[in-house]
């Protein structure tokens, strides 16, 4: 059995609510069979519209979005079939559990000892069985955040939609119904399209990001290329902590480019510049650079430590480099050898392919 | 356990209990002196008022200390023939009493309340009074007049004895106590409060029920549409409450009558021809359509309260879920809006129930209500007893609705704003 690659597609999709601004600009986006794909952006970038869209809460307009092959813009929200989890929980405050994970069935016609079953496997998949009596206002929101889950996937739909389920969770919270809900999405195979502003939350739960911003998806790559590869700098600014240089491109060859800085030159993997006198920024993680580098790397130069923050299990430090006085380093708890004090000079290097020079901002 | 029974001490060894009531006495003082203005208000405003309803709706005493000699003398008397001539002696004394203090036309218009006929004869006793010689009372009043020899007048005075009474009451229902102590229907062609309470209900009833169908989309409309428009909107359901009720009733009279824009209306479109115009005040129906716009504010007010905050998430979760946008606003939304109802349902019941201004104006004969007639034996009839009777009826009318009301959907349910 072949997986249907386009088990969901936005096809040239546009939206505008005012007919001035376009909220959604030409969206192109294909999600497989029994994928989890996250929608991640920064508010007002779009991913709740394109997700309303495809709950049928709005209409494209333009454009049409196709759900297993069949364009779904004139199917009314009731008749998708498709399950949702709303930011809110949005249980009906005025039934119990078991009357909210009914709801569907019964709208359904399902017969009563089907749909008891159908209840029962739903709540000890969010591990709530015994609570199937209470009303949602007795429950913590961790359980009512399962409750909406189980509700959503209770009639079996093909597809389910998260709208930033996790929001309103506290953090310790937040992360452990992260697992759930993946170990969910992998235990029963549903396609899940998920939307968040937690860039963590994306990079835990997801086979693949779409990163939005406005009105378009930036990147849509699996989590790890979008770290270790992101395309563009807003991608890199937004996913994962980010140090910046921006510069001039002063020569480019071999798959190396030279960037001036103000006051040096830095070599970086030319991946947007195309030729000398572009400008970049050219963006670099704090954990590929090392402090003290004992190989060879290509880029050392001296910086001057102007704060040093205690993390735990690492140690931040912001370094004034090549005139960045913004520049982090992430130093594990266990090099603490190493001669970090503050005001100290220290030699810090990278690897020019880790160093990746992307469009200007 | 014994951590129940074991006094908890603070560390200066004083009860933990004693300690928290200092601490918070002077609290207590505060909010207490705080509230005690509205609270004397209150009392003065409407405790004592209604005290007063109560005591004089059962009062009799009038009649009581009019004749203290008759009705004593008549404690002995089994009122089948005609009393004795003490009774007759007691009463020309006391008779002669109250013309010197002029006050025997009280006395005639208690005692019509009780027996017509009593006016006249009262009144022409007082004249002959006057060259009444001593001893030999009983024939002396009996020849004044023939009802005076008429054992029923007797009684009548005789059933005004007691202090208080239940007979205003009584009477508010269509019903009185006979000579013999029974309690019966009048005649039916005088049962005029009896409708005047079923059509008080009634117009009541509909104008709850045409106000809740009304109010409800409107409440909705408010509760969902963007800020600017629902301001707006607002603004319009609220006008209508910043006038005076007054002007409103006028301009209903003027929409409403037979010349009036409504009729002209139906008349230009073809509706109606213009000799058969329709009569639209004056009856129920004028009653009905005022009422409803008055009181219409009052059901939005409490729906719209409710409704906003009601999550729009719900009715999409109920679609996304497979609800027909049918099923969703039955299944989720109306249920949730139930605290919304009951308080604007209550809220204009109770207000109909006991509405006078309108009725009044625009209600004509048939379209009067209770208050209307207490409002009438409170100015014309100064039978002020009678009226603090159907007074307390409708309140404890009220009470009984509130009390169902809570039996039903409870009153923790209620939710005004």
């Amino acid at each position: 059995m072949s997986v249907n690659k386009e088990f969901v597609k936005f096809d040239k999709v546009d939206k505008s609510y005012d007919g001035k601004v376009l909220v959604v600009k030409d969206l192109q986006l294909d999600i497989a069979e029994g994928e989890f794909i996250t929608m991640l952006g920064p508010s007002g970038s779009g991913k709740t519209t394109c997700l309303m869209m495809l709950a049928g809460f709005e209409t494209p307009t333009n454009g049409e979005i196709y759900l297993d092959g069949n364009a779904i813009s004139s199917i009314p929200p009731h008749k998708r079939g498709i399950g949702m989890v709303f930011q809110n929980y949005a249980l009906f405050p005025h039934m119990t559990v078991y009357e909210n994970l009914a709801f569907p069935l019964r709208v359904r016609k399902i017969p009563k000892d089907e749909a008891d079953k159908k209840i029962d496997k739903a709540l000890s998949m969010v591990s709530l069985q015994g609570f199937a009596q209470r009303m949602p206002g007795q429950l913590s929101g961790g359980q009512q955040q399962r409750v909406a889950v189980a509700r959503s996937l209770v009639f079996d739909p093909q597809l389910v939609l998260m709208d930033e389920p996790l929001g309103a969770l506290d953090k310790n919270l937040r992360e452990s119904m992260q697992y759930e809900i993946k170990h969910i999405h992998e235990s029963i195979g549903v396609t899940v399209v998920y939307v968040t502003h937690d860039q963590s939350e994306a990079l835990t739960m997801s086979n693949r990001i779409a990163v939005f911003n406005d009105g378009k998806v930036q990147q849509l790559s699996s989590p790890d290329e979008l770290y270790e590869k992101p395309v563009n700098s807003f991608v890199a600014e937004f996913i994962g902590e980010n140090n910046t240089f921006a510069g001039e491109v002063s020569d480019i060859s071999g798959g190396k480019c030279k960037v001036k800085l103000a006051s040096a030159d830095i070599l970086a993997n030319p991946i947007s510049v195309k030729g000398k006198g572009e400008r970049t920024t050219v963006s670099l993680r704090p954990e590929r650079a090392l402090i003290n580098p004992s190989d060879k790397m290509d880029n050392i130069h001296k910086g001057k430590i102007e704060e040093v923050i205690y993390h735990g299990d690492h140690t931040r430090v912001r370094i004034n480099l090549l005139g960045n006085s913004e520049f982090i380093l992430k130093v594990p708890n266990s090099s603490s050898n190493l001669d970090i004090k503050l005001g100290n000079e220290i030699k810090i290097g990278w690897n020019s392919e880790d160093a990746r020079a992307l469009d200007p901002k | 356990m014994s951590s129940e029974t074991k006094q908890i001490l603070t560390t200066d060894g004083i009860p933990l209990e004693v300690s928290l009531k200092k601490a918070e006495k002077k609290n207590k003082i505060k909010a207490f002196l705080l509230v005690a203005p509205l609270l004397l208000f209150i009392i003065i405003t409407y405790v004592f008022p209604i005290g007063d309803m109560l005591m004089r709706s059962v009062d009799d005493k009038m009649v009581t200390e009019m004749l203290p000699k008759t009705f004593k003398s008549m404690e002995k008397w089994d009122g089948q023939d005609l009393p004795p001539e003490e009774v007759f002696e007691a009463f020309y004394f006391d008779f002669k009493k109250l013309i010197e203090e002029e006050r025997e036309g009280k006395l005639s218009t208690q005692l019509n309340y009780t027996k017509n006929g009593f006016k006249s004869i009262i009144k022409k006793l007082r004249r002959k009074s006057k060259s009444f010689e001593e001893g030999n009372y009983k024939e002396q009043i009996m020849s004044v007049h023939r009802r005076w020899a008429d054992v029923e007048y007797w009684r009548a005075i005789k059933r005004r004895a007691p202090a208080y009474t239940y007979q205003k009451y009584l009477k508010g229902i269509d019903m009185y106590e006979n000579e013999k102590g029974e309690i019966i229907n009048v005649p039916e062609d005088r049962r005029v409060h009896r409708i005047l309470w079923m059509r008080t209900l009634e117009i009541a009833f509909f104008v709850t029920v045409f106000c809740f169908l009304m109010a409800y989309p409107i409440a909705h409309l408010l509760a969902t549409l963007p800020m600017k428009y629902s301001n707006l909107l607002m603004i319009c359901v609220l006008l209508p409450f910043w006038t005076s009720l007054l002007v409103r009733t006028a301009s209903w009279m003027i929409l409403l009558q037979q010349q009036g824009i409504v009729n002209d209306f139906f008349v230009m479109i073809g509706l109606v021809s213009d000799d058969n115009r329709l009569e639209m005040m004056f009856n129920k129906t004028g009653s009905y359509v005022a009422m409803t716009q008055i009181l219409l504010p009052f059901m939005v007010l409490p729906l719209y309260s409710v409704m906003k905050t009601i999550s729009p998430s719900l009715m999409r979760a109920g679609k996304s879920l497979g609800g027909t946008p049918f099923v969703a606003f039955w299944k989720v939304y109306f249920p949730l809006t139930i605290p919304g109802i009951g308080a604007g349902c209550l809220l204009v019941f109770i207000l109909a129930i006991g509405y006078y201004i309108t009725p009044a104006l625009v209600g004509g004969a048939s379209g009067t209500l209770i208050s209307n007639q207490i409002a009438f034996h409170m100015k014309s009839t100064l039978d002020w007893s009678f009226a603090s009777a159907m007074g307390l009826m409708l309140l404890s009318g009220v009470l009984v609705i509130y009390w169902l009301y809570n039996k039903l959907v409870g009153i923790d349910n209620i939710k005004l704003g």
